[in-house]
């Protein structure tokens, strides 16, 4: 399974719906995540790619969608 | 050794609903339940001040308490929402209260700040006695301003709440408290002088539902606690969501968390001592730990661990 596909199903997992934004999409600004989502997203994201991330990266731009979430993960693993 | 004595609390009359809100927004009043857990918030009338709403919360605590007012060595008065850069309300509530001749010290902090005045009063009443903490807030001035922005408006309210922190007794010893500030997030959640208050709502809850659950797990592990051992936990009332999510993280039922954000909304520094004041009116102190936090602009958060010294005692 590819590094997006993964992000994916945490992103569908979360939302608990069959969502599929584009890699550019906000996750945010379409609906398919609200602010009360985000924490559980970045604590399923550590979980599945095995990082922690700390508090200096905690910015929701980094998490927005699915090609920033890439650019996290490639900068962290 | 410090102790909480008790507290006191007072909400303005005016109820608005989100009926009202709704109207004005162009949303549903179940919405704004949904979003936030909030029906219903207070706004004070135009011509109520910050030290009014402060005064008000104080006489509520000394009454309750039946404090002799000699005995407070020192006055603390938290808001985000005061009327002037300075001075702020903390001399003039100090006038009014007849807390004169010791000092009266402004904390200039929105949602942490009443944690904040306890915690350091916690660490000054072995120097200067008794310290009465009040948190006050006017966020009406800043929120029900045309155009509505609907992601502040829907959230806060007006009100105060006190404490009175003790060197000498009181019905819960105050144990541990951590607090934190990180200043990498200060245009988050912000309010410049003549506003409006800008807030970035995923960012302030990123931020509170991984610092608070985190800030209070260590304060329980390090005094040997285990988070369901906590008789109450008593948060700043930020959005019954984050709440909610707080007590998820922690492994602890919601219920554990005291809430009254459904009446008042969020009043910001005031909204936690609120909650103690009703918490402490209806359940008394009870025998098992509790746990006070709070989360705000800055960002500055941080927990506080009481424990009830006699079993069962009731507030005063």
């Amino acid at each position: 399974m590819s590094q997006q596909e993964r992000i994916l199903n945490i992103i569908q997992k979360i939302a608990k719906k069959d969502v599929r934004p584009d890699a550019d999409e906000s996750l945010f600004d379409a609906g398919y995540l609200d602010s009360f989502a985000l924490p559980d997203m970045v604590s399923a994201l550590e979980q599945e790619f095995g990082i922690e991330v700390p508090d200096s990266d905690l910015n929701p731009r980094k998490f927005e969608s699915i090609a920033r979430i890439e650019n996290y993960l490639n900068s962290r693993l | 050794m410090a102790f909480l004595r008790g507290f006191g609390a007072w909400l303005p009359e005016r109820v608005v609903t989100n009926e009202q809100l709704a109207q004005r927004l162009g949303c549903q009043p179940d919405w704004i339940h949904n979003v936030s857990g909030i029906r219903e918030r207070r706004y004070a009338e135009e011509t109520v001040t910050v030290a009014d709403l402060a005064v008000r919360a104080g006489e509520d605590c000394l009454a309750r308490t039946g404090a002799d007012r000699s005995k407070i060595g020192m006055l603390m008065v938290a808001s985000g929402s005061a009327e002037r850069r300075f001075p702020g309300p903390a001399a003039e509530v100090a006038r009014r209260l007849e807390l004169t001749d010791r000092p009266a010290i402004d904390l200039p902090m929105a949602s942490a700040g009443s944690l904040f005045g306890m915690a350091l009063a916690s660490r000054l009443v072995d120097t200067w006695g008794d310290v009465l903490v009040i948190a006050a807030e006017k966020m009406s001035v800043f929120v029900d301003r045309e155009p509505l922005d609907r992601n502040v408006a829907i959230l806060f309210g007006d009100g105060a709440g006190a404490c009175l922190v003790s060197g000498a007794a009181g019905p819960a010893k105050i144990v541990d408290s951590i607090l934190r500030s990180d200043g990498a997030f200060t245009d988050a959640l912000k309010l410049d002088f003549g506003g409006p208050l800008v807030m970035n709502g995923l960012s302030v809850i990123l931020q509170a539902a991984r610092k608070l659950p985190k800030a209070i797990k260590e304060l329980l592990a390090r005094n040997g606690i285990e988070p369901n051992a906590v008789q109450v936990y008593l948060l700043h009332q930020a959005n019954q969501n984050l709440i909610a999510k707080i007590a998820s993280g922690m492994g602890v039922e919601t219920a554990s968390f005291y809430s009254n954000i459904e009446r008042y909304g969020n009043t910001s520094s005031a909204s936690m001592l609120i909650a103690a004041s009703e918490w402490a009116a209806s359940a008394g102190f009870g025998s098992a730990p509790l746990v006070f936090g709070g989360f705000g602009a800055g960002f500055h958060w941080g927990a506080l661990l009481a424990e009830p010294v006699t079993p069962g005692a009731v507030s005063q």
